[in-house]
């Protein structure tokens, strides 16, 4: 028999129990949906993530002073200044792997002009550190190393700084006040966004890094800078780097057998194997959710399959009579079942694509619907069918056609 | 004339439980092609056993069968629905029509498990339903169709295979006494035309329209105007 002809009769069996057939799909319907809306809502999070991660730069080693705890890292800020701009100076000089090194120093405070002001995050740094960070200047000219030599007062503007004080005004030329000493605005950065964190990134305002060390954070030695930033040559180099800065740093801050370090590294690569595992997390109880919805879908159907069989023993047994086989049967109710499956798979992709997009809409969260979890899903509900239809399938393939046609 | 049906010393035993019964006790008889049978006998003496090891739905629990030549015995489930497919046609009490299915789908449904296409198919089955006057009513549904017709419809669908012998068991039970006599009539032209047919009947007039009357009474055959 062929397999159009077998699709063809699922189907009219399908229609003539139109409410029927829709309510057993109302299973897999909500569970197909609910999977393509999580998954979609989720590979966004993810988009968000690894494009908040890019936004940190690459291959990028930091580095800050104190030593690990067991919670995560301690930012620095406040805390032993232990790193000084030599050791900046010799990690460039001495370290194969590394590619860019620039101390930074951060305070915050208020940015006043005209009648404006503003608080935010003032970071001190080097040319080195926008080039490391992948930072270009929308308007105006960068830090250079004179400005830094110089300790020379101007300023970088970031977006939400430049937005907040200057609204649509080109900022570059103009003082501002910064803790009340006044900065040329040199220039604005561009756009960066969110950084993993969840902090805005442009809501950020740099100095050369002496000016910083001179005139806006307190310390003892104005050499003292808060964090190093580090670029690796190479992806590949960057467990190297990181090693080689470790023992350049032990051996200047000489630490030495049991003695904790006054600082400690960090490589992107961490940050990204945490998102990882969070992802990796989201999708293991996306998973489970899926499963679970997809089972008790699957049940239904069976149950429904389970009672079409009863009601039509009688066409089985004429079917049967006039030279069906056994795996004729089998075929057919398994088409059916796997129709029933399929058809709800689509109305659930459709419908959790429009889900997704609705979401994604209304709470301007981006939304993925990837032509993989797409073909996922829908394998995925045939595959219901296959298993949940095979037992009831089975049971009318093994009636006896005698005692079949004679049911009624 | 060659024997399109060669039965020997068939027995049907059924069991239930510890309880055993013989419906058949040793049934022998051939029948040749082009033969009209009717299978006579009071209710509960063994017909509709004989017909369904006839049809191939049953097997006996011993004895041999022979159907055109072929020993059906040593055949597996399979063979069997090929064997009715090919060689047979069944005509029932109660029609046993596909309901919600185009009475033109019910009569090409043994092309379908016989894996023709749907033009071919489509072809044989008109002209199947052209012989035993029902053009026109192809696309009519079983509930559509008066109870003659509905047989006729059954009819077709037994003869569209051009098997070697119909079966029909209690064809006019269900229908009244002018709707009976259309039907044997139909039985009787198909039959001219070469078809061979054995058909269960307890009623004598029926049995008539029949060159043969095998009578059974307790699993026995006790007559055969052969
Ligand atoms: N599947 C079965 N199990 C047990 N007994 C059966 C079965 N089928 C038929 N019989 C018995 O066999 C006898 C013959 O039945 P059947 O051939 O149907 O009679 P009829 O001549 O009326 O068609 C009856 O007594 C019936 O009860
Ligand atoms: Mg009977």
């Amino acid at each position: 028999m062929d397999f159009l002809q077998t699709v063809k009769i699922a189907l009219r069996a399908l229609r003539t129990n139109k409410m029927r057939s829709f309510l057993t799909m109302l299973g897999i319907i909500i569970g197909i949906a609910s999977v393509i809306a999580m998954m979609a809502v989720g590979s966004g999070a993810s988009y968000v993530i690894s494009q908040q991660i890019a936004s940190i730069g690459s291959n990028i080693i930091l580095v800050i002073p104190g030593s690990t705890t067991s919670g995560g890292l301690r930012t620095g800020s406040g805390g032993a200044q232990t790193l000084t701009s030599d050791d900046v100076k010799a990690i460039m000089a001495e370290c194969p792997s590394v590619d860019l090194a620039s101390g930074t120093v951060r305070s915050s405070g208020q940015v006043v002009y005209g009648n404006m002001n503003w608080s935010t995050v003032i970071m001190g740094g080097t040319p080195e550190l926008f080039e490391i960070r992948e930072w270009g200047i929308a308007n105006g000219r960068g830090i250079t190393q004179q400005d830094v030599d110089g300790a020379v007062k101007v300023c970088l503007l970031g977006q939400t700084v430049a937005d907040n004080l200057f609204g649509s005004a080109d900022p570059v030329g103009n003082i501002v006040r910064i803790k009340k000493i006044p900065f040329t605005v040199i220039g604005v950065l561009e756009r960066k966004g969110q950084s993993p964190q969840g902090t805005d990134q442009d809501d950020t305002l740099f100095v050369p890094l002496r000016t910083a060390q001179r005139n806006l954070v307190r310390s003892q030695h104005t050499n003292n800078v808060g964090a190093l930033i580090v670029k690796a040559k190479s992806k590949e180099l960057l467990t190297k780097a990181e090693e080689e800065i470790n023992s350049l740093l032990n051996q200047r801050h000489r630490i030495t057998g049991g003695k904790e370090p006054d600082f400690s590294t960090r490589n992107l690569s961490e940050i990204l194997a945490v998102a990882e595992q969070s992802s990796k997390a989201m999708s293991l109880l996306l998973g489970a959710v899926a499963s679970i919805s997809l089972i008790v879908g699957g049940i239904g159907i069976m149950n429904i399959m389970l009672v079409s069989v009863t009601e039509r023993t009688r066409e089985i047994g004429i079917r049967m009579a006039i030279g069906a086989k056994k795996n004729d049967i089998l075929l057919q109710f398994m088409t059916e079942a796997v129709l029933l499956t399929m058809l709800g798979g689509l109305i659930g992709i459709a419908l959790g694509a429009g889900g997704a997009m609705v979401v994604s809409r209304m709470l301007e969260w981006p939304t993925l619907i990837s032509f993989q979890s797409i073909s996922i899903a829908f394998v995925f509900s045939g595959a219901v069918g296959i298993f949940f239809g095979f037992y009831p399938a089975r049971k009318a393939a093994g009636l006896n056609p005698i005692d079949a046609l004679r049911y009624e | 004339m060659s024997e399109v049906i060669a039965l020997t010393d068939i027995r049907r035993v059924f069991t239930m439980g510890d309880q055993q019964f013989e419906a058949l006790k040793g049934v022998s008889y051939s029948i040749s092609a082009g033969e009209f049978v009717a299978i006579m006998g009071a209710s509960g003496s063994g017909k509709s056993t004989c017909m369904n090891i006839l049809g191939c739905l049953d097997r006996p629990t011993s004895g041999q069968y022979l159907l055109d030549g072929l020993d059906v015995g040593a055949m597996n489930t399979n063979q069997l629905a090929d064997i009715r497919n090919k060689k047979l046609g069944f005509v029932f009490q109660g029609f046993n029509l596909l309901a919600r299915t185009p009475a033109v789908e019910n009569v090409e449904l043994p092309l379908v498990y016989a894996g023709l296409h749907s033009r071919e198919r489509r072809e044989k089955a008109l002209a199947a339903m052209q012989q035993v006057g029902l053009a026109g009513k192809e696309n009519n549904h079983p509930s559509q169709l008066s109870g003659g017709q509905q047989q006729r419809v059954a009819i077709a669908r037994a003869l569209v295979n051009n098997p070697a012998v119909i079966l029909a068991d209690e064809p006019t039970g269900n229908l009244d006494s002018s709707t009976t006599a259309e039907i044997m009539s139909l039985f009787t032209t198909l039959n001219k035309q070469g078809i061979t047919i054995i058909m269960v009947t307890h009623e004598h007039d029926v049995a008539a329209y029949a060159g043969r009357q095998i009578t059974f009474r307790d699993g026995n055959i006790i007559g055969d105007t052969k």
